[in-house]
């Protein structure tokens, strides 16, 4: 039977130096499936690599080539085995399998939940298409693959929960305003958090960004990187009017905003919704105001605590990933095995056949005085003597039932009726 | 085409609508859009059934069915239906389904729970003015409904993000400007309805008694349910109440409304009665 056999490595297993010298570019791909190709050894192959993996799924001809293929990674990438063999992680049948599946699922990248790796894959796919590099297999495998990938992706919470802080602020943000591409913030401080904040914001299309800083240079230097204004931090009190998102990072000891003074921007802003995020230690913007009707504080601990909910809730999320996957892994084995099970019943069938044709025939010439219907009467009824007697031995192969092995029974049927599969020649 | 026909298909609206609300229900729970799209199908369905079901009955007793306070609710349920449906349309607020299904099948409970009033024949029940005041004020007070509806989504969000206790609705709810907005429209759309509504109100009342205004328990509070609305509007406009404050009004003025509807021909009287016998 085919072996599914996947050698990479990943982040987990190497760092980013050797990743970089391992990674394939498209082209490289191309070149290296072509290489595979021509390789008899080597049946079916794929080649995926992204910035945090390198990885080469392949079904093997004879053996393993385990080996091979490793000397195929050095050779190809001019670099010595010895540099990356520590690092090289090899998964067999089931193995590479549920490794394959987690990949694609993102319950093996960096950030758990990430959605750009099923794409990758897909990517990594369409090439070895394109290339005549994977079959039979390979395209059911990744079939499956993307097929769980999408389940894991709609009936687990594994996307959709933030777990950095930055991202945890845009996300409550969109939970406060229906559209931040209306929204204006101003950044009090233009310390370096800030800046990561506003980073996020961007890509989110917000409306206006002011950016008001206690030396007021540093708000103008900060202020023209992301096409903002940059207003006095006198000012600050006054343009709490316009704006709606208001994230705070300075050194100031005290708070820089207050609740009396937030209450009466409320009025001159016909209490327009405000949201806080206050990043700074020790806090900028009084606790206080979060008391007020239409305001939302957010401390850095308050975001925090988000986070660590929601890192919780991606564990429990993972498990029940886990699960489906390894259903998933069962249900390919079954086929894979499936595969075999065919092929055993049609060599069975047609051994039969064989027999009951050779022997008709030699039966039959030393019957001359027979009429045509007799001897065809007679073939028919040898056909289906064979065809009975190996009626029951199918249905058992078909159905061996879960709680046996069907290889061991596979084996038994081709031994005892000595019968070579094609694969196995 | 007899009663007994009008009762079987309002059976099969009322059906429907509870299927829709089980639909509702485990959309809100696992947020899987097959549910809320079957689930929003079938509020179509119900409707659509419902509208037979009165067509019917009209037909075979040549009277529309606001005979007594089950046809009144049942019609009530209707109209909520149909503004559901507007509403949903035009804003794609999936989860307000949950809140309007859920409202639709208990009042259809209700409908069926009521004893069969006898039904006089009352020829001041016809003309104009009385059509367009009942569907003017039902599909005011519909609106009204879902303002409210939209209220409780809001103040659910809003507790969730003002505590920093992001829990179960965080996720399944829209943001607070827009559960805002909705309610905002809904409100404004369903006071506008109101007006008018009570307008043509008077006008049918001049019509018939000569007189705008006749001291009715009812006029005075549905007046007095416009008057909150009215409130609340202008509070909103000139005083900033928005958010919360404003769909805790909005929640307050559906129970009036409910109280207008029902509680005050059952304990007040007056000639609004036969709509509750």
């Amino acid at each position: 039977m085919s072996k599914i056999i996947l050698i990479g490595i990943n982040h987990k297993t190497a760092p980013v130096e050797l990743r970089e010298k391992l990674s394939f570019s498209s082209e490289e791909t191309i070149a290296a499936l072509e290489l595979l190709k021509q390789d008899t050894d080597i049946k079916e192959s794929l080649i995926f690599s992204t910035c945090n993996r390198t990885e080469i799924l392949y079904i093997p001809g004879t053996g393993e080539q385990v080996d091979k293929i490793i000397e195929f990674i050095s050779h190809h990438k001019k670099i010595d085995i010895s540099e990356f063999k520590s690092a090289l992680y090899v998964y067999k049948e089931d193995e590479a399998i549920l490794h394959l599946f987690k990949v694609a699922s993102s319950l093996d990248s960096m950030v758990v939940g990430e959605p750009q790796i099923l794409g990758q894959v897909k990517q990594a796919y369409r090439t070895a298409v394109e290339n005549n590099a994977s079959g039979v297999l390979l395209n059911r495998l990744m079939h499956k693959t993307f097929n769980i990938a999408k389940k894991v992706r709609k009936e687990t919470g594994i996307g959709d929960n933030a777990v950095s802080i930055s991202y945890a602020a845009i996300e409550l943000a969109k939970k406060i305003f229906s559209d931040l591409s209306q929204k204006s913030v101003m950044l009090l401080g233009a310390g370096e958090m800030a800046e990561l904040a506003v980073e996020h914001l961007l890509s989110n299309n917000v409306k206006q960004i002011l950016v008001a800083n206690r030396t007021f240079k540093k708000a103008v230097n900060l202020a023209s990187k992301f096409n903002g204004q940059a207003v006095k931090f006198e000012e600050r009190e006054d343009a709490l009017k316009d704006v709606d998102i208001i994230i705070s990072s300075t050194g100031s000891t005290d708070y820089v905003l207050t609740e009396t003074q937030v209450k009466q921007a409320m009025k001159k802003r016909h209490h327009n919704t405000l949201f806080f995020i206050d990043i700074a230690v020790p806090r900028d913007i009084d606790p206080k105001i979060n008391t007020i009707s239409n305001a939302y504080v957010y401390d850095i601990d308050d975001l925090k605590n988000i986070v660590e909910s929601n890192i919780e809730q991606r564990g429990k999320e993972t498990v029940k990933a886990e699960r489906y996957i390894e259903e998933a892994v069962v249900k390919f084995r079954k086929w894979m095995e499936n595969l075999a099970i065919v092929p055993t019943i049609k060599a069975l069938n047609d051994k039969m056949s064989t027999i009951v044709d050779i022997e008709c025939k030699k039966t039959l010439l030393n019957l001359k005085h027979l009429s045509q219907e007799d001897m065809e009467a007679i073939k028919r009824m040898t056909q289906a003597i064979a065809t009975r007697t190996i009626h029951d031995p199918i249905l058992f192969l078909r159905n061996t039932g879960d709680h046996r092995d069907d290889s061991l029974y596979l084996n038994v049927t081709r031994q005892l009726f000595n019968i070579d599969l094609p694969e196995e020649e | 085409m007899n009663l007994q026909t009008a009762q079987m298909v309002l059976q099969i609206a009322t059906l429907l609508y509870f299927i829709s609300m089980s639909g509702y229900i485990l959309f809100l729970f696992n947020q899987k859009k097959i549910y809320q799209k079957t689930a929003f199908n079938l509020i179509l369905a119900a409707v659509a059934f419902h509208f037979i079901s009165m067509m019917i009955y009209t037909m075979a007793t040549q009277h529309v069915p606001i005979q007594n306070l089950s046809q009144s609710l049942s019609l009530a349920a209707f109209f909520l239906g149909c503004m559901f449906l507007f509403f949903q349309y035009k804003f794609d607020l999936k989860i307000l389904g949950v809140f309007a299904s859920i409202l639709l099948f208990a009042i259809m409970v209700i409908v069926w729970i009521l004893p069969e009033a006898l039904v006089e024949k009352n020829i001041v029940l016809k003309g104009f003015w009385l059509y367009s005041h009942i569907v003017l004020v039902f599909t005011g007070e519909a609106s009204l409904a879902l303002a409210c509806g939209a209220g409780i989504l809001y103040l659910l969000q809003e507790k969730g993000i003002k505590t920093k206790r992001p829990g179960f609705f965080y996720k399944r709810l829209p943001s607070l400007d827009f559960l805002d907005n909705v309610g905002y429209t809904c409100l404004t759309t369903g006071f506008a309805l109101l007006t008018i509504g009570l307008v043509t109100g008077f006008i049918y009342a001049k019509v018939i008694w000569g007189r705008f205004w006749n001291w009715d328990p009812k006029e005075v509070f549905s007046v007095g349910t416009w008057l909150v609305y009215a409130a609340l509007l202008h509070l909103r406009l000139y005083s900033g109440w928005r958010g919360r404050k404003s769909a805790i009004m909005t929640i307050i003025g559906f129970f009036i409304i409910i109280f207008t509807f029902i509680g005050v021909n059952m304990l007040l009287g007056g000639y609004h009665q036969t709509f509750i016998k």
